[in-house]
């Protein structure tokens, strides 16, 4: 019997996606041109399905401090931080996010994925409770494999699932702590984070944020969903990640709490893995300037998301339930959206799709995620495309809906 | 007569749940009920649910839907299961047991 033959059912499932021609999770990217542009199959295709908020890939004064940084310190650092020390310009970043989020400590990770498994499983131990939102990413669900603390899962962004939960555990001793994220990676709604903040108040558990999503993209200066809703003071730990606005690679958390720093001699992902390479580092100082110099990034970024979800939603397809930089588009099942997508390829834009069991509620998803790069004219070009697609596969009417029907289009899953 | 005894025995049946489990305002009949209500939606043909059904083998049904129908459970019946009781958990009977005793501590 062959080590791999309990994935038969897996690998029977995947057949059946790549027996439509086209394999969506082996995509090749033969060269990258742009933020939003990139040559697959041949082909320059508009890119629509990258994390890529800001466009900051491309920044020119991100690859200068990049390439500067190479030259000045080498390409890697070759090992982790506790066993061969860290780099000053480590200590700088570190400086910086804290002072961007006015809290006292930051601790950066080689990705996001470890700082959220590493921060959440250490932060709660045996006889501790960890509440986890039902659609959290899997390094957060990985994370509750990793700690001996009781782990429960209330219903997504529903407080009041949150605060039966938290009742339950009575006066059992041991601390909560409630796991949140600013905007959700699938669908793009955001947390009712205020709601969520009272309900942890009254049942004194802590908070932690993963703006993974929403840095950059919502609040006054960037901060995120902790931001927006004026909250910053009651998210105890704040995780988020340099590969997706900030355009590299990378994860940090931030926080006040007065012992934070332990942390760096118990969490095995920041410590057995090696450090972020100088390059890295260099982009993402230099990326977060950006950020904080040019708030007409998140303006560019949110009228082109009100320009693709309102351009989709007047034809009638089915979106997440709300505006943000992430647009989740409903298709009726799972090799429809495996169609649609492979089309939309062949049409030259690329999204990315999202089948059960990845998606909540087994949905299946035709995943956008939009960029302050993207222009006018991309925007209309994709709409248009995926109208044409959409009116071929019978997922929306020939003719546009009127105005009441399309406001179903909005609604909540 | 013979309905009377009927009665007894389910009576009996309930009380040896209590005597195993602490004292539970609620059956576990009751509880069984509940659990294959959720679960009817992903029977497989027409092989019945009951408690020796094998929650992720026995029917169509993946980890993602187990937990999402362990949530609705939970409120149905005000306890919380936690995460890694879940994972221990294989038949409809397993399910209802767990319940039954998480309510009974309550």
């Amino acid at each position: 019997m062959g080590l791999l033959d309990r994935y038969a059912g897996l690998v029977e499932l995947y057949g059946e996606v790549r027996a439509t021609g086209a394999d969506p999770f082996q995509i090749r990217m033969e060269r990258v041109l742009s933020p939003t542009e990139a040559i697959i199959n041949g082909k320059k295709t508009l890119l629509v399905g990258t994390n890529n908020y800001f466009g900051l890939t491309f920044d020119q004064s991100c690859m200068d401090a990049a390439i500067e940084a190479i030259r000045a310190e080498g390409t890697g650092t070759t090992g982790s931080r506790i066993a061969n020390g860290s780099y000053s310009e480590h200590v700088a970043l570190e400086e910086e996010i804290a002072a961007f989020y006015g809290k006292k400590h930051c601790m950066v990770f080689t990705t996001g994925y470890q700082a959220n498994l590493g921060i959440i499983s250490n932060l709660v131990g045996a006889e501790d409770f960890l509440l986890i939102d039902a659609d959290s990413h899997a390094s957060i669900y990985d994370a509750c494999k990793q700690t001996q603390a009781e782990v429960v899962r209330f219903k997504h962004n529903d407080p009041a699932s949150l605060d039966a939960r938290l009742r339950r555990l009575g006066d059992k001793p041991g601390n909560r702590l409630v796991v949140l994220e600013g905007i959700y990676s699938m669908l793009g709604d955001s947390a009712p984070l205020k709601e969520f903040v009272e309900v942890c108040r009254k049942h004194k558990a802590y908070v932690l944020i993963d703006e993974a999503h929403s840095l950059g993209a919502l609040g006054d200066h960037g901060l995120g969903l902790c931001e927006k809703e004026g909250v910053l003071d009651d998210c105890h730990y704040i995780v988020g990640t340099f590969s997706k606005t900030l355009g590299a690679i990378g994860g940090y958390c931030v926080s006040n709490d007065p012992d934070f720093d332990v942390l760096r001699v118990t969490t095995r992902s920041y410590m057995f893995t090696a450090s972020l390479p100088p390059s890295i580092v260099a982009s993402v100082r230099q990326a977060l300037k950006v950020v904080i110099a040019h708030p007409e990034l998140r303006t560019h970024l949110w009228d082109n998301v009100g320009t693709l979800y309102e351009g989709l939603k007047a034809k009638g397809f089915v979106l997440g339930p709300e505006h943000g930089p992430v647009v989740g588009v409903h298709l009726p099942d799972k090799m429809m959206a495996i169609g649609f997508w492979r089309a939309l390829l062949d049409a030259g834009v690329y999204v990315n799709v999202a089948i059960p069991p990845a998606t909540p509620n087994g949905v299946s998803l035709l995943r956008c995620s939009v960029s302050a790069a993207h222009t006018r004219e991309q925007l209309d070009f994709m709409i248009e495309v995926m109208t044409g697609i959409g009116r071929q596969m019978g997922v929306i009417p020939a003719t546009p809906p009127v105005a009441s029907q399309a406001r179903v289009a909005g609604s909540k899953h | 007569m013979l309905r009377e005894a009927a009665n007894l025995i389910v009576e009996n049946d309930d009380i040896s749940e209590v005597f195993v489990t602490g004292v539970s305002d609620i059956s576990r009949a009751e509880i069984m009920g509940e659990i294959c209500h959720h679960l009817a939606p992903f029977q497989i043909g027409e092989k019945p649910i009951n408690g020796a059904t094998v929650i992720t083998k026995d029917l169509a049904i993946d980890s993602l839907a187990v937990m999402d129908m362990v949530m609705e459970i939970e409120d149905r019946f005000d306890v919380s299961i936690p995460m890694n009781l879940v994972a221990e958990i294989y038949t409809v009977d397993e399910l209802a047991d767990t319940v039954l005793k998480l309510r009974a501590r309550r």
